[in-house]
């Protein structure tokens, strides 16, 4: 069970909300830190990774525990 | 291995960031959304971005044209009214689409585009304001808003020249 030491509740925000807050979230947490976005939009689903993979930031998991209801552990890298 | 080790921690800061470059040259609500969205997004994805408003685009970082943005359903056929241009014509049907849209946006949760306006502000992303243009169509600097910058065709090129992205709108 990985640590959370933040989550970021970007519910009912549609693109490029989820992806914004994120960015703004993550940038708060120390370095190697974890934090959970928990999203509603099904682009989220294609948008945190792409974000992540392009920033340098760890996707540790992205799950899709229902319909429109998403969650996201993403680790600070840099 | 120390190798590898000093390189993920210094490649960060020596790798140059992405660079995206938009040109934003429409002045209407539907139009209005692209750049800002793009551009707040490129920003949190680490890249440096530059819009250039030319043409109607000055009217979305104009201070008092940015806050009532328009629709046009005239030759518009994926206006969120989509009606025959002489219905179009008829004096109120502009500020019906505008209502329309306004509320399309509303219900799908997205967020202003004068909120997102700020974001991109806030993010650091410049802001040109196209010298030529406020010229021709009398807009002077004061009537922008605060933060962004003037600048021509050279301007905007310098920053495009080393650009991986560039987009016109």
């Amino acid at each position: 069970m990985t640590e959370v030491h933040q989550t970021l509740d970007a519910r009912n925000l549609s693109c490029p909300m989820p992806v914004l807050k994120s960015k703004k979230a993550l940038k708060a947490l120390e370095i190697n830190q974890v934090l959970e976005i928990l999203t509603t939009d099904p682009g989220s689903m294609a948008d945190i990774p792409a974000w992540t993979r392009t920033t340098g930031q760890e996707l540790i998991s992205a799950e899709e525990l229902g319909p429109k209801d998403y969650r996201f552990l993403v680790r600070r890298r840099n | 291995m120390t190798e590898s080790i000093s390189q993920s921690i210094t490649l960060p800061s020596e790798e140059k960031p992405k660079r995206m470059a938009i040109i934003a040259s429409a002045g209407t609500l539907d139009a209005a959304y692209t750049p800002v969205i793009l551009a707040s997004t490129a920003a949190a994805m680490d890249m440096e971005v530059a819009i250039f408003f030319t043409f109607y685009g000055l009217n979305l970082i104009h201070k008092k044209k940015s806050k009532k943005l328009k629709v046009s359903p005239i030759a518009n056929p994926a206006a969120p009214m989509p009606v025959p241009n002489i219905i179009g014509m008829i004096p109120g049907m502009t500020g019906m689409a505008t209502w329309m849209m306004n509320r399309w946006m509303k219900k799908a949760n997205v967020i202003k585009f004068l909120e997102l306006r700020d974001v991109c502000l806030e993010s650091g992303v410049r802001m040109i304001g196209c010298q030529m243009t406020m010229d021709v169509m009398g807009i002077k600097e004061e009537e922008l808003i605060d933060g962004c910058e003037l600048g021509g065709a050279a301007s905007f090129l310098e920053f495009a020249k080393d650009a991986d992205i560039t987009l016109f709108m």
